[in-house]
């Protein structure tokens, strides 16, 4: 199933790209798995899913966490904890 | 009631949209919070320019989300959320906020309680630029404890 992925600040900087798309087996139900596959990317992927505090979640633009069940031709979004206001 | 929530790059003159809003509400009271780029004590560095990434679309998303959480809360006129992104400068305004209501209280407490939740809630990363180096800012816990006071 295919999947839409987007990175911003930090990760952004750390994978080297901002968005791309990817086709994963269906066995890939929840975000804790997808994280496990792309954590076999390499070394810098491992970096940014080692540390639970690094990062943030979102599916269709919504905050997720590591549980929740992700669809094909969801939008998936990995990012730093958040800095406005 | 206007309801709006604005992401955009350029300034906002929060005085002036208060003027307008105040206009279309017979409200006994507005409150407002706008948030700046500040100068701080960088040692030898300094800040030359904050720029604000955000995700187009979640962070609209967002926003109206924590508007809608407001005026479910409390009894309000009106709530308008502004946002920035892109390079600000020292000085500039990054975040404001108005909220129009019957009385000071929920005005008050609505306003605090926007601004607590975007500050984790709203895709937005700040990186500062120095005259020497530039770095993202780190998130803080207390940000955190701050919205989690409202549960």
């Amino acid at each position: 199933m295919k999947i839409k992925l987007f990175y911003f600040a930090q990760v952004r900087e750390i994978v080297g790209i901002d968005q791309e798309e990817i086709d994963v087996e269906s066995d890939i139900k929840t975000l804790a798995e997808l994280i496990a596959f792309l954590k076999l990317r390499g070394s810098q992927w491992q970096a940014i899913f080692d540390m639970s505090s690094s990062y943030r979640m979102a599916i269709n633009q919504e905050l997720a966490e590591a549980s929740n069940k992700i669809n094909a031709n969801d939008e998936v979004a990995f990012f730093p904890p958040i800095t406005g206001g | 009631m206007i309801m709006s929530v604005h992401v955009q790059q350029d300034l906002f003159d929060l005085q002036s949209i208060t003027q307008q809003l105040k206009k279309l509400h017979n409200s006994g009271a507005s409150v407002s919070f706008e948030g700046y780029v500040r100068d701080f004590d960088l040692g030898n560095d300094k800040l030359e320019m904050l720029e604000l990434e955000h995700y187009p679309g979640m962070t609209e998303k967002a926003l109206l989300n924590i508007q809608s959480l407001a005026m479910n809360r409390w009894h309000l006129d009106d709530v308008y959320i502004v946002h920035r992104y892109g390079k600000l400068k020292v000085g500039e305004p990054i975040v404001g906020i108005v909220v129009f209501a019957k009385h000071r209280k929920e005005a008050f407490d609505a306003c605090h309680f926007i601004i607590d939740f975007l500050k984790t809630d709203a895709p937005f990363w700040k990186k500062e630029i120095t005259n020497h180096q530039s770095y993202w800012v780190d998130a803080k816990k207390i940000d955190d404890e701050e919205k989690n006071k409202w549960n």
